[in-house]
């Protein structure tokens, strides 16, 4: 699907699905036989409409989700036969995921909200904090470190989601929809940061519906339906 | 192709594939678990309240029963204590066929026996007491009539409530000491005074009332009672003189020993007719029947407490729908179904563990109130404390086990698209 065969597996793939298919009871078909390969340190937007799938492929490719047939490897392992503990562990070490409604606690600031994201992975707690406090640096917010969700702006509550997403320093952020709930300025600068986080060599692969979004980054896939109908400056 | 790991269901079994150089779910800490656990009780704290109120009333329930009969027993305990625990009684029991009575010199044969200190002797005369000739003796409240020592009060440890007991020296005078309820039941509340003498017929001869005893504190049956002079007894009532109760005193370590020669000494014919007894122990035993009958009272705080684990299992149920949207996000965190159940179950036995302690103390509180107020000592009974409350943290164990099952058990995908 993908071109360019001269420098095929060059780059190691930080996720791939191959031959995916999920169904659900009742006949319903959200992905049909889809195969994607996405290099280190590519920048991807899965482009479509609403049911086309994109989001159950976010899912599977996050483990949220298994597929009913066919593999995901991420970081190269396969890891349709682990235990729900060692997928936890993976996902917590490798993958940050930003969502369209930023899901933070109301109950903690900032800093909180993005060291909860370590709680998971084995950081100590004397450390949680100061890492929180960098990642809130990286996304342009240590002046915001100690601010509620309610006294922070949409795109200040996306960043911190996003600080969130990579304190730890993921492999992969799986983005879903991270501008949806902005304005498009807003929606803008966010996008600016994550492409910044892919600068310095984070994958990036984010699910959206808007074109404007998905011209921004190098590469495109675009589903409809389940399949996958086009794929544009993916490295192989 | 290989069907891929059913995410729905937990798989222990150590699969092929589950390779240890992947990497492991971080640990979380004590404090980790304790802040997640009070997660849900600092957003909502009114509902925590709410929730943990049924645990916390049938805790305090639960200790007010407690604690309040051990406080009045342990009052009971010092009072006799300081009455002094040692005295013991012998009676004699006719039988059918066998007028058994002890020799009118019994006390004084009592008081040989080795390491007593003190006794005194009751004779029944079964006369009938009246209040006036003109009552029909037939008819009477059925008061004892006793020929006694007049050292009874000294070795009973009663004291006079008006009047004086009977002295050596009116041994034969048509003298009466009413006991307190006698008194009572015959309406006398005062003892004579020389312009206004008190007096009651016994059999059929007027006896003057010098005095009235108080409750006796441990031999409350002499409360019924009419004393009288031994002598005045015999002349006047035409009674034998016999004695039918022995009381003695003797040093704590040697009861045993003076109750099993009481019998021998008293009655010798066959000292198995003789009922030999501490009355503080038949009291004790009477306050600790007392105490049992609060089951009733354990069966409602229990009771309260099964209702108390509904309203908390009831608030955990509605606690895992309300936050699925964190359930998903902390499931793409890397959070594995086990520290979702943690925190859950941490959460279910933090309310619990919360209105148990909160119960316990309002009915400590309450319980030492009332022992100063009826002037007992103040009892904390801490083993029961501990146990209620470990019983409140396993309510909410059991409470919050199939909520916090059903969180874990939650899909990642479908507690994240529910927001």
């Amino acid at each position: 699907m993908t071109g360019n065969d001269a420098v095929a597996a060059q780059v190691p793939a930080a996720l791939e699905v191959r031959d995916v298919t999920k169904s659900y009871p009742g006949g319903v078909v959200a992905l049909d036989d889809v195969s994607l390969r996405i290099a280190r340190g590519d920048a991807v937007a899965i482009v479509g409409a609403s049911g086309s799938g994109k989001s159950t492929l976010l899912h599977i490719m996050g483990t949220l989700d298994a597929p009913t047939r066919g593999q995901v490897l991420l970081n190269g392992r396969s890891t349709g036969e682990l235990a729900d503990r060692r997928l936890a562990a993976l996902r917590s070490h490798h993958l940050g995921f930003v969502f369209q409604h930023f899901h933070l606690s109301e109950r903690l600031n900032a800093t909180d909200n993005v060291a909860s994201g370590l709680l998971y992975n084995g950081v100590p707690r004397h450390r949680r904090r100061a890492m929180a406090q960098a990642a809130l640096e990286r996304v342009g917010l240590a002046a915001r470190a100690t601010n509620f969700p309610h006294q922070l702006s949409g795109g200040e509550r996306q960043r911190v989601a996003i600080a969130r997403a990579v304190a730890h320093g993921p492999l992969v952020i799986l983005a879903d929809e991270p501008t949806g709930a902005l304005d498009s300025r807003t929606g803008s600068s966010v996008l600016e940061l994550l492409l910044e986080l892919n600068e310095s060599g984070t994958t990036l692969v984010i699910i959206t519906h808007d074109g404007g979004v998905a011209g921004r980054l190098p590469a495109r896939v675009e589903i409809a339906d389940g399949r996958i109908l086009g794929a544009e400056g993916l490295r192989t | 192709m290989r069907r891929a790991a059913n995410l729905r269901r937990p798989t222990h079994v150590r699969r092929p594939a589950d390779d240890p150089s992947l990497p492991e779910p971080g640990r979380l800490t004590a404090i980790d678990v304790l802040q997640l656990a009070t997660l849900g009780l600092r957003s909502r704290p009114l509902r925590a309240v709410l929730s943990t109120l049924g645990i916390a009333i049938g805790m305090a329930t639960l200790v007010l029963v407690v604690a309040i009969p051990r406080s009045s027993n342990a009052a009971l305990l010092a009072r006799l204590a300081a009455l002094g625990s040692n005295l013991v009684e012998a009676e004699a029991e006719p039988q059918p066929n066998l007028p058994v009575s002890f020799p009118a010199d019994a006390a004084a044969m009592a008081a040989r026996i080795p390491s007593v200190t003190a006794s005194a002797q009751l004779g029944n005369t079964s006369a009938v007491v009246r209040r006036s000739s003109l009552i029909n003796p037939q008819q009477t409240v059925g008061l004892n009539v006793l020929a006694s020592s007049p050292n009874l009060l000294a070795v009973v440890s009663g004291s006079m409530y008006r009047g004086r007991f009977l002295q050596p020296s009116t041994e034969g005078f048509p003298v009466a000491v009413l006991g307190y309820q006698a008194a009572g039941s015959l309406g006398i509340v005062h003892a004579s005074t020389p312009s206004q003498p008190e007096r009651v017929v016994i059999g059929t001869r007027l006896f003057t009332v010098i005095g009235i005893t108080a409750p006796m504190p441990v031999t409350s049956d002499l409360d019924w009672a009419v004393f009288l002079g031994w002598d005045a007894a015999r002349s006047d009532l035409h009674w034998g003189g016999r004695a039918s109760i022995v009381y003695v005193r003797a040093p704590d370590r040697r009861l045993s020993a003076v109750s099993n020669l009481l019998g021998p000494t008293l009655y010798p014919q066959d000292p198995g007719f003789v009922n030999v007894s501490q009355p503080s122990d038949a009291l004790a035993a009477k306050r600790a029947a007392q105490a049992t009958s609060s089951g009733l009272l354990i069966g409602l705080a229990a009771v309260s407490l099964l209702v108390g684990g509904v309203g908390i299992a009831n608030t955990m149920f509605v606690a895992v729908l309300e936050r699925r949207p964190e359930i998903g996000l902390r499931r793409a965190l890397g959070a594995t179904r086990r520290q979702i159940r943690l925190q859950f179950l941490g959460e279910a036995v933090t309310l619990s563990a919360l209105g148990g302690i909160a119960g316990t103390t309002i009915g400590l509180l309450g319980a030492a109130a009332y022992a100063l107020w009826e002037h007992w000592p103040v009892v904390l009974p801490l083993p029961v404390v501990a146990a209620s409350v470990g019983g409140a943290v396993c309510v909410g164990a059991v409470a919050g086990l199939n909520p916090a099952i059903r969180a874990a058990r939650l899909p990642p995908t479908e507690a994240l698209a529910s927001t």
